[in-house]
């Protein structure tokens, strides 16, 4: 998180409805944020450069300048963290929103626990991770500069892909990662479309990480989408 | 049918229709007068201006008034119509001009000379065409008819006056008439005649001086008043049936003439007409088809004597018998014939004797209690007639004669050349071998040419002493007679086989083409396909271009025919057609009607009035057969059947798709507005709770309400997402993203969703283990678990365990569902899966989409869903997908 000497974190919304701005505004000034509204595509663009929010809630409907064509705009200059906030539910949206630079999304209608939580997961990789850090969630630890996965305090032996996969999710725990991303970053962009290469080595890795394969609570399914690493207190 | 029950219901029926179809037919009066001259034109007139002092629309069509003074005054007052002008022959000719008439739709038009034959290139060949036609659109006509043009009568004033009447109009006209005799006695006619106030044309005035004497007239006088009154008696008679007046009926009789070729048969019809007339019973004329092939000209004349008997009223029947007498037996038994009628054999005392006397015997042995009638048919034919009589040597070409001549000279020329070493006996058997053999090949004629012939040339250069006719022995000469019978039987009798065969190949042929057109048709599909083989088969069978107009839904005759004819109407030819179509009669050569088109034009009629029109167009222009026509008919009949069986079935189609389509839009907007109206209900009701100030409220409340708007909020995301879906799926636009999935992550995804809904139900899974990937798109299969799981959430008892499994059978994914619910009724297994179905019974909730959408994702993916019960006990459903060959990962060693 940015240190700002001056009051509250900024979050700025666009959206074109007024009533999901009013709600948004309620809810997001009851838990610490301050907001900046926008209408449109452009006036969302201006607000970003003026008010330097610290994160960005982006609706995809919008009238004049599409939200997919903000967020692309938006990230020629700035890395701030975007949600992307839609009732488009289709995945070739999510994914598209994704890979075109937004840090998650999240489907009106929606629960506000859900997008507080995805606010801070998203607000927390806004910073640096240092490299040699130990990602802990439940039972699992995965050492980051020693190359090394426990479980329940046992080393567990992974395969050098197997590795690349978990390291690549705990990297970004909490925020989902799509196919797209996985492939290109493991198999090289070479293998974008080998969707079931990471079918395969994920259903390894949860066999050999997760307490009940079958029902994962660590390595999440992003339906259509991709996979997202989950952090859970111990 | 002289046991019949009284009143006869038959004839009520026919009396009442009759009266009903005059109701909406115009009235036609007929001024009816022994011969020229004793005021029918008059009388008309005078009549006229009486319907017109009361006030009806009254226009002269055609008058002829002959320059006579009175006659003239009393057409002062009365709209004439034009009359129409055609040249015949450089001699100008004036006629009724039809339409006119029928477009200035007068109430009461004037036509005189009711036998009139009409110029050449007319719509009708005569008046009282026309006529009938006035009367179809509605218009009363008033017309005039001497006593010598009554069809019937035509043969009697032949024998009275000694002249042919050539202008004669069918029985059946006046049969709805209203007859008014105008008479006047002969002497007073004559004196009429001899003051110059008859008009006689000058070329007939002689002939007609002849006419005009007063014998003569006497006897017109009494049959002109005989039909008149028997006119009388039938109207009596209609009356008193439909009155249900009580009388002594008379005995049903019911006649049947026998129809030949034969030149006198169409007096016997005429006899027959007259006799039905003065017995009052209806009449059939019957004609028995053998194995005797027909001539051209007896074709010719049996159409003729048919088509004479149909005008006459006569019920006609065509059928066929290798025996005329079994024939004729059986129709007259079916149609409870009680007198037949036939006529008195012609022809030399041979024939007579042999063959008709035979067919006289059988009969009358034969005919039980049918009365018979021999009709001396000779003396009442035509004097020229005699001249046409059968005879067979002209059936066969000069080819044939010449055939057998070369045939017969080459045999004995062979025969002269082989006689040193076989003898004079063995040359017999040769030219009997030949004539024989010849008979397969030529007719009747030639063969017993060639019979004679070779017996002469035999005798001649063969039997000893040679190049004499002379015979020697008694031997010889019994041979030569031997010989020339049997070479002229066997001939005789191989040529009448072949005969037979060749009748039977074309009765045969007839039927083929016939039950070909029928099955053909009856794998049409869409009148197109109809069209298409009508236009080919009658084509091929007639060697004709044919042209198919189809009426329209709106019973109207489209402009072009349809695209498949081979045959493209003149405008000419089209309004023929229409004329057709509204009137129900073909027209064009051959026919009563426009016999000047250039292609022949039936209607194609079924009960239900006019389909359309079939035109057909020869490439050669030749007369067509009794058989042709026959079976151009039937096929017009069967085209229209087929035409319209083909209508009824596309207006019950289009009935059943509006009828399905209300029904579902009905289903929808019951299930939406119930579906979304009550979680907003629900959400409203809440809100108001959470409104009243929180001192009023507990905690425990506030809570529920809470709980009560986010149940609520979440089964509205789920109908619009159902109905999303549904949307989706109808306009086609799923297209799946087909991807290798792993089956137990989509199943948990799937539970993840639902748990809250699926809360008081224990789930299990059984997911087999090492089920490999399998492709699908992973989103629309989570939709399709989802969507089963909420179905069994809503349709089971809290409590009740809920099953998943999946498990692999042979190249096949089977994920089953399976629940411990009171299970499906029988009734629903077939259309659960149907838009808007609600199983009988089920608790309210869902939108009826639910699984429909599973179904339409499931096969969208290549995959089938089936829906079951257990024998346990609750329903299954059964999602099933090609698993597929998965593609290769890399393989990598484990560490």
């Amino acid at each position: 998180m940015k240190e700002k000497a001056q009051g509250p974190p900024v979050a700025l919304v666009i959206d074109d409805e007024l009533q999901i701005r009013r709600l948004l505004r309620l809810t997001l000034e009851a838990n610490g944020y301050r907001v900046v509204e926008a209408g449109t595509g452009p006036e969302g663009l201006v607000q970003a450069a003026q008010s330097r929010p610290e994160v960005i809630i982006l609706d995809l409907g919008l009238p004049g300048l599409d939200g997919l064509t903000v967020l692309r705009r938006l990230r020629e200059w700035s890395r701030v963290p975007v949600i992307v906030l839609s009732v488009r539910e289709r995945e070739e949206d999510k994914v598209a929103a994704l890979d075109s630079g937004a840090d998650d999304y999240v489907t009106k209608p929606f629960s506000t626990a859900e997008l507080l939580a995805r606010l801070r997961v998203a607000q927390r990789h806004a910073q640096p991770l240092p490299e040699e850090v130990v990602v802990r969630s439940g039972e699992l630890e995965v050492d980051l500069a020693n190359r090394v996965v426990r479980k329940g305090g046992q080393e567990v032996k992974l395969t050098g892909t197997e590795y690349a996969l978990l390291r690549l999710l705990t990297r970004n725990a909490g925020k989902v990662m799509t196919h797209h991303q996985l492939l290109r970053e493991v198999w090289g962009p070479a293998n974008l479309e080998h969707t079931h290469y990471l079918r395969v080595y994920m259903a390894h890795l949860r066999e050999k990480l997760e307490e009940n394969p079958a029902q994962p609570e660590l390595l999440v399914t992003e339906p259509g989408v991709g996979y997202r690493f989950v952090w859970k207190g111990p | 049918m002289s046991d019949a029950p009284r009143p006869d219901p038959d004839a009520l029926l026919v009396a009442i229709q009759r009266e009903e179809a005059q109701k909406r037919r115009g009235k036609l009066k007929v001024f009816f007068g022994m011969a020229a001259g004793v005021g029918k034109t008059y009388a008309m007139l005078q009549a006229a201006q009486a319907e017109k002092a009361a006030g009806r629309d009254v226009i002269i069509g055609y008058v002829e008034g002959h320059g006579r003074k009175e006659t003239d005054r009393l057409t002062v007052g009365l709209p004439l119509v034009p009359r129409r002008r055609v040249e015949h022959r450089g001699l100008p000719l004036e006629e009724l001009d039809l339409d006119a008439v029928l477009a200035r739709r007068p109430q009461l038009a004037l036509v005189d000379e009711l036998a009139h034959t009409n110029a050449p290139g007319s719509r009708h060949p005569k008046r009282y065409q026309d006529v009938l036609e006035l009367l179809d659109a509605g218009i009363d006509v008033y017309s005039t008819l001497n006593v010598q043009h009554v069809e019937s009568r035509a043969d009697t004033v032949r024998e009275i006056t000694g002249s042919t009447v050539q202008e004669t109009v069918p029985d059946r006209v006046l049969d709805a008439a209203q007859i008014e005799l105008v008479d006047l006695p002969p002497n007073e006619l004559l004196r009429r005649l001899d003051e110059g106030k008859v008009y006689l044309p000058e070329r007939a005035a002689v002939a007609m001086v002849n006419f005009f004497r007063e014998g003569n007239l006497t006897a017109l006088r009494e049959m002109a008043l005989r039909l008149a009154a028997e006119k009388v008696g039938q109207q009596v008679r209609d009356y008193l049936q439909v009155m249900q007046i009580e009388r002594p009926w008379k005995s049903g009789h019911r006649l049947l003439v026998a129809v030949s070729p034969s030149p006198w048969a169409g007096a016997m019809v005429r006899w027959t007409r007259r006799l039905a007339d003065s017995l009052d019973s209806p009449w059939l004329a019957v004609y028995v088809e053998t194995a005797r092939p027909l001539t051209e000209g007896d074709q010719t004349r049996l159409t003729q004597h048919l088509s004479l008997a149909r005008e006459l009223g006569a019920e006609v029947i065509t059928t066929t018998d290798e025996n005329v007498v079994r024939g004729l037996l059986r129709l007259a038994r079916q149609h409870h014939v009680t007198q037949i009628v036939v006529g008195k054999p012609a022809g030399g005392w041979f024939h007579r004797w042999f063959r008709a006397g035979a067919f006289f015997r059988r009969l009358m042995r034969e005919s039980g209690d049918v009365d018979l009638h021999v009709v001396r048919a000779e003396k009442l034919g035509d004097a020229g007639a005699r001249r046409a009589a059968w005879r067979p040597w002209l059936d066969s070409g000069w080819r044939q004669y010449a055939l057998a001549l070369g045939a017969v000279s080459a045999v004995t020329l062979a025969s002269g050349l082989l006689n040193p070493w076989v003898g004079y006996r063995t040359v017999a058997l040769n030219l009997l071998l030949a004539v024989v053999v010849l008979a397969l090949f030529v007719g009747r004629g030639p063969i017993f040419l060639a019979a004679t012939l070779s017996a002469l040339l035999w005798n001649f250069f063969f039997l000893p002493p040679v190049f004499t006719f002379y015979i020697k022995s008694l031997e010889d000469a019994m041979m030569f007679g031997m010989y020339f019978i049997i070479a002229l039987v066997l001939g005789q009798l191989v040529a009448r086989i072949r005969a037979q065969e060749r009748a039977e190949r074309r009765r045969e042929e007839r039927t083929t083409a016939l039950y070909l057109l029928t099955r053909e048709l009856a794998d049409a599909v869409g009148v197109e396909d109809i069209a298409r083989n009508v236009v080919r088969h009658v084509g091929q069978v007639f060697g004709a271009q044919v042209g198919l107009l189809l009426a329209d839904g709106g019973g109207n005759l489209p402009l072009q025919a349809e695209p498949a004819s081979t045959l493209t109407l003149s405008e000419k030819e089209r309004s023929v057609a229409a004329w057709v179509f509204a009137n129900g009669q073909a027209a064009g050569p051959s026919t009563d009607n426009l016999p000047m088109a250039e292609c022949l034009h039936l209607p194609l009629a079924t009960s239900g009035g006019p389909v359309g029109v079939l035109s057909l167009h020869f490439q050669r222009s030749t007369r067509m057969t009794l058989d042709q026509r026959n079976l151009l008919e039937s096929f017009a009949r069967q085209t229209a059947l087929v035409v319209d069986r083909q209508r009824l079935s596309e207006a019950t189609q289009r009935t059943q798709l509006v009828a399905e389509s209300e029904r579902l839009s009905k289903a929808l907007l019951n299930s939406i507005s119930h579906e979304l109206r009550t979680p907003i209900a629900a959400i409203t009701s809440a809100v108001s709770g959470l409104s009243a100030p929180p001192a009023e409220r507990s905690l425990n409340l506030h809570q529920a309400l809470v709980e009560e708007i986010t149940q609520a909020a979440q089964r509205l995301n789920r109908v619009v997402g159902n109905l999303l879906d549904m949307t989706r799926l109808e306009s086609g636009h799923v297209t799946p993203r087909l991807e290798w999935c792993e089956v137990s992550d989509l199943v948990n995804v799937s539970l993840q969703h639902v748990n809250r809904e699926l809360a008081s139900h224990p789930v299990t899974t059984d997911v087999a283990p090492g089920l490999p990937l399998v492709q699908m798109d992973f989103r629309l299969m989570e939709q399709v678990l989802v969507n089963l799981l909420l179905n069994a959430a809503v349709h089971t008892p809290p409590g009740t365990p809920v099953r998943v499994g999946a498990r692999r059978e042979r190249d096949l994914l089977v994920l089953a569902l399976a629940d411990r619910g009171p299970g499906l009724p029988a009734e629903a297994l077939s259309q659960i899966f149907d838009k808007f179905y609600r199983a009988p019974g089920a608790p309210a909730g869902g939108t009826g989409l639910g699984l429909s959408i599973v179904k339409g994702f499931v096969e969208a993916q290549g995959g089938r869903v089936e829906a079951g019960n257990l024998p346990e006990g609750g329903a299954v459903f059964r999602v099933v997908l090609p698993i597929g060959e998965a593609p290769p990962v890399p393989a990598e060693a484990e560490p």
